[in-house]
């Protein structure tokens, strides 16, 4: 069986969203995944990311976002923590257009996404402790190279 | 017709007035990053000039996730108060997907193209 892991620490401003983006994708590509498979984990990823960054850490720089990513033969954990504020309740917060932000253009589907995008979502949260979203999804054994070997024969 | 160009600072967005619309072309990443870039740039463009519409050109763009709903919703509350329209232009299959989860697709006009779009 496949097995690989990383793990990286950045600061909570909005630049490094991206750089968490970026991370995830090179780190599975082993995996050969589709545009499509690669699309929906930046989008979770994201999610994830922009929301330690202002939900739990309320847009406060200094703070270190936590990103951990796993591969298990064809599955793919994304694990995102923060030490911020928490989250009182998690079923609500998972609601769609639930957001504690509005004022701040936040239009609560941020959990909608990743659980649209992603296989399965688990919430871990403790008010004044911090926040843990685990993310899982299976690469499908891509079909392309078959496809392309036949095309070129 | 008076066309006004404005190539930003920092950013790959481009914003253009013409006549009452204003035409954002966004960058290849909508994130929360860029969201309040956008925010930002576009309540100035508004107020200063006799904005009533906006045309989001999507043609350079490969992300976007829930800021750039957030950044799009924003700007139709806004335009919608006076009387105006939110349209998307160059929208890939991928950003499909967002839009109708979101349910934004209901609230834009979508285009071909910005020529379309500012028709
Ligand atoms: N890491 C976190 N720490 C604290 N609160 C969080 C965290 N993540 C989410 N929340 C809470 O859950 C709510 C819902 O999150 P969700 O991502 O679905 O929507 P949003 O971030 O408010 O809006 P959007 O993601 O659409 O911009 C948030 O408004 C916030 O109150
Ligand atoms: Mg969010």
């Amino acid at each position: 069986m496949f097995q690989n892991k990383m793990e990286v620490s950045f600061e909570s401003i909005s630049e490094n969203e991206s750089f968490a983006r970026v991370v995830v994708a090179a780190f599975i590509t082993r995996l050969d995944p589709t545009l499509e498979e690669i699309s929906d984990i930046k989008t979770a990823v994201s999610e994830a990311v922009t929301n330690a960054i202002i939900h739990g850490y309320e847009g406060k720089r200094d703070n270190q976002v936590i990103l951990r990513c796993e591969i298990r033969d064809r599955e793919i954990k994304v694990v995102v923590s923060d030490t911020g504020v928490g989250i009182p309740d998690i079923e609500k917060a998972k609601e769609p257009l639930f957001t504690t932000k509005p004022e701040m253009e936040r239009s609560g589907m941020g959990f909608v996404f990743m659980e649209a995008f992603m296989d399965r979502l688990e919430v871990e949260s403790d008010v004044g402790k911090g926040t843990t979203v685990t993310m899982y999804k299976r690469i499908e054994i891509p079909m392309r190279m078959e496809e392309s070997c036949e095309k070129s024969h | 017709m008076k066309t006004e160009w404005q190539e930003t600072e920092k950013s790959d967005i481009a914003y253009r007035v013409e006549r009452n619309t204003l035409v954002i072309t966004l960058g290849s990443e909508l994130d929360h990053h860029s969201a309040e870039h956008i925010k930002n740039r576009s309540e100035y463009y508004l107020y200063k000039h006799q904005i009533r519409h906006i045309v989001f050109d999507f043609a350079k763009t490969n992300f976007m996730d829930s800021s750039g709903i957030g950044v799009i919703m924003g700007r139709y509350k806004t335009v919608r108060g006076l009387g105006g329209t939110i349209a998307v232009a160059n929208v890939s299959e991928q950003l499909e997907r967002i839009f109708v989860i979101s349910g934004l697709h209901k609230l834009v006009d979508r285009y071909q193209t910005v020529r379309d779009a500012i028709q």
